[in-house]
């Protein structure tokens, strides 16, 4: 929709501004705070990591930046423009697959260029994206025939059939087994490396967070707050025993609280 | 990555040694099927008629020839190295079963009595209804057939679009759903007297009383359908650059349709009863009115054979919408075979 970067397509993130935003709920006439004075600056093609425990605000947060939600006070920005509305340059990958069930994986994937009638002419993106997340022999199966590892995967071609300036991450990988997480975890990074989109990862595990992320943000329980904000130096690509990572989960888990408990 | 996939391929083969070729065996219930009509068609032929009936030479050659052709079956598939539909095959005891029930039929009605007449038919009077009454039966079923599809497609469509307003516009849904909670219980046949009253022919108000009888469960099932997609499939659709117009047709309407087709196969259910109704109180035409008539005339053996029809009508219907179904949701999983 920028068409200043348009030329340079190998740096295509977005930068958000996140200011001074709170955030509640209206349950049957009861207000439920969620977000407590956010402000969060994300350079283009930074991969941040929201860190925080279990309904603590972190998916709304997200919810907000893809602009399904306006927030109760404060603003949010992309590319210096007010998020009003969700826009196919921002593209969220939920940790449900949430494909649709009577479409092919095909199909599926070419929802996106499907709803903004460009199927037709730029259909072979769709194959591009199957090749890339490697399910381009499942092209014809229907959903409820893939594992949930390959569903995810489907979920994630999607997401870049769009070519996203900015890739929303709510724990895609929550409900997956440890060894497809892993693995996921390692494709995720170097897509992200290959296309320079800014990623927001919405995560409750700290390992993935020192694994993927250039910075994590660490939330307080609801009403979410930033606690802390650290950038992670370590080169790409990582590993769990990395000596600057032990260092970094032990100051983040105590952050949380949890650090006596590990 | 290609090669290594079709080594890989190779040997997943290599895992299944080749099929040998599976035959069934000999086809053991066929040939008693044969045995059990060739008795029928003697029982038939054989033993003397209580009275003076037309088709007992027909029906005793329609068994005997069911008989014969089971027999060369039979053979055929042992001899020469052919295969009979597997579904043939599965039928097999019930065929034996008919023949025993024609048998059976055919003892305590034409050839002793034990059964009181006229109510109760004889196999061969049913025969007689349709090698002689053939062109009025046609005719009804025809009728039936025409008032049927014209009724049921309204109250369809009407109800599949009226049912999608429901469900999508909260505005619609409040001014509906009153309305469809007070008139919709309601059976399509109390409308009857006034309908007739009100509409300038028969025909035309038996088409709003069988819309109506359609109508009501599709578009409660369509409206249950829309309101219950999983919100997650419009945040989906919304973030990727969907129009409203995207999330109805592509997103609502397709995740409803099971639903749908709930409501339209209890809609076909209702419409058969308004139908009969409607026909045997005012249309001068279908196999409502053929039952009526022959009931006038006293006809049993008629009566029947109406009813026999009707119901092969009446599942021949269900079976079109089944087909419809299974090729539109081939995507679900676990469906029902009808």
């Amino acid at each position: 929709m920028v068409g200043n970067l348009a030329e340079a397509p190998v740096l295509a993130g977005a930068a958000i501004d996140v200011r001074d935003v709170s955030h509640r709920f209206d349950l049957d006439g009861k207000f439920l705070p969620v977000l407590s004075r956010i402000s969060l600056q994300v350079a283009p093609g930074e991969l941040v990591a929201l860190l925080g425990p279990s309904g603590c605000g972190k998916s709304t947060l997200l919810r907000l930046v893809a602009g399904l939600e306006p927030p109760t006070v404060g603003s949010v920005k992309a590319d210096g423009v007010e998020i009003t509305r969700p826009d196919p340059s921002r593209v969220v990958m939920f940790q449900d697959p949430t494909l649709y069930p009577w479409r092919t994986v095909r199909a599926n994937v070419s929802l996106g260029l499907e709803a903004r009638g460009l199927l037709r002419s730029q259909g072979h993106r769709v194959d591009e994206a199957l090749q890339l997340v490697g399910l381009t022999h499942f092209a014809t199966a229907y959903p409820h025939q893939l594992s949930g590892g390959m569903a995810q995967r489907v979920s994630l071609a999607r997401a870049l059939v769009n070519d996203p300036k900015l890739l929303l991450l709510d724990e895609p990988l929550g409900k997956l087994d440890s060894m497809t997480r892993v693995s996921m975890q390692k494709e995720l990074v170097s897509l992200w490396q290959r296309s320079g989109f800014t990623a927001l990862l919405v995560t409750h595990d700290v390992d993935e967070a020192l694994f993927m992320a250039n910075r994590v943000v660490v939330l307080s329980d609801r009403p979410a707050s930033i606690v802390a904000d650290i950038t992670i130096d370590q080169p790409f690509p990582r590993h769990r025993g990395d000596a600057g990572l032990t260092d970094l989960r032990r100051e983040i888990l105590g952050l949380l609280g949890l650090d006596v408990d590990w | 990555m290609s090669s290594a996939s079709s080594v890989e391929a190779d040997r997943s083969y290599a895992d299944f040694p080749p099929v040998e070729d599976v035959r069934a065996g000999f086809w053991h219930v066929g040939l008693a099927a044969a045995a059990t009509w060739a008795l029928a068609a003697v029982v038939i032929q054989m033993l003397p008629d209580i009275d003076d009936f037309e088709r007992t030479d027909l029906l005793a050659q329609i068994a005997g020839g069911i008989a014969a052709l089971l027999l060369v079956a039979t053979l055929a598939e042992r001899l020469f190295r052919f295969t009979l539909p597997s579904k043939l095959r599965e039928q097999g005891a019930w065929l034996v079963l008919i023949s025993v029930v024609l048998a059976a039929w055919e003892l305590v009605t034409a050839k002793y009595t034990i059964l009181p007449r006229p109510f109760f038919a004889s196999p061969q009077a049913l025969l007689e209804v349709f090698t002689d009454d053939y062109p009025r039966l046609w005719d009804s079923v025809w009728h039936s057939v025409l008032l049927l599809a014209e009724g049921y497609t309204i109250g369809a469509i009407v109800g599949f679009i009226f049912g999608a307003a429901v469900g999508w516009s909260k505005a619609v849904g409040y001014w509906a759903h009153p309305v469809l909670r007070l008139i919709g219980p309601l059976p399509a046949t109390a409308w009857l007297p006034l309908a007739f009253f009100a509409f300038p022919s028969s025909h035309s108000a038996s088409e709003f009383l069988i819309a109506l009888a359609t109508g009501f469960p599709v578009t409660v099932l369509t409206w249950s359908g829309v309101a219950g997609v999983n919100k997650a499939y419009y945040d989906v659709a919304r973030t990727m650059g969907a129009n409203q117009r995207f999330l109805i047709t592509k997103v609502a309407i397709p995740a409803a349709m099971p639903s749908v087709f709930v409501g339209l196969f209890m809609g076909l259910g209702s419409s058969f009863s308004v139908l009969v109704v409607a026909e045997m109180m005012g249309v001068k035409s279908g196999l409502g009115w053929y039952l009526q008539w022959a009931q006038g005339w006293a006809a049993y053996a008629n009566m029947y054979a109406a009813l026999l029809v009707m119901a092969l009508m009446c599942t021949g219907l269900i079976t079109v919408l089944f087909r419809l179904r299974d090729r539109l949701l081939a995507w679900q999983k676990g469906l029902v075979q009808w």
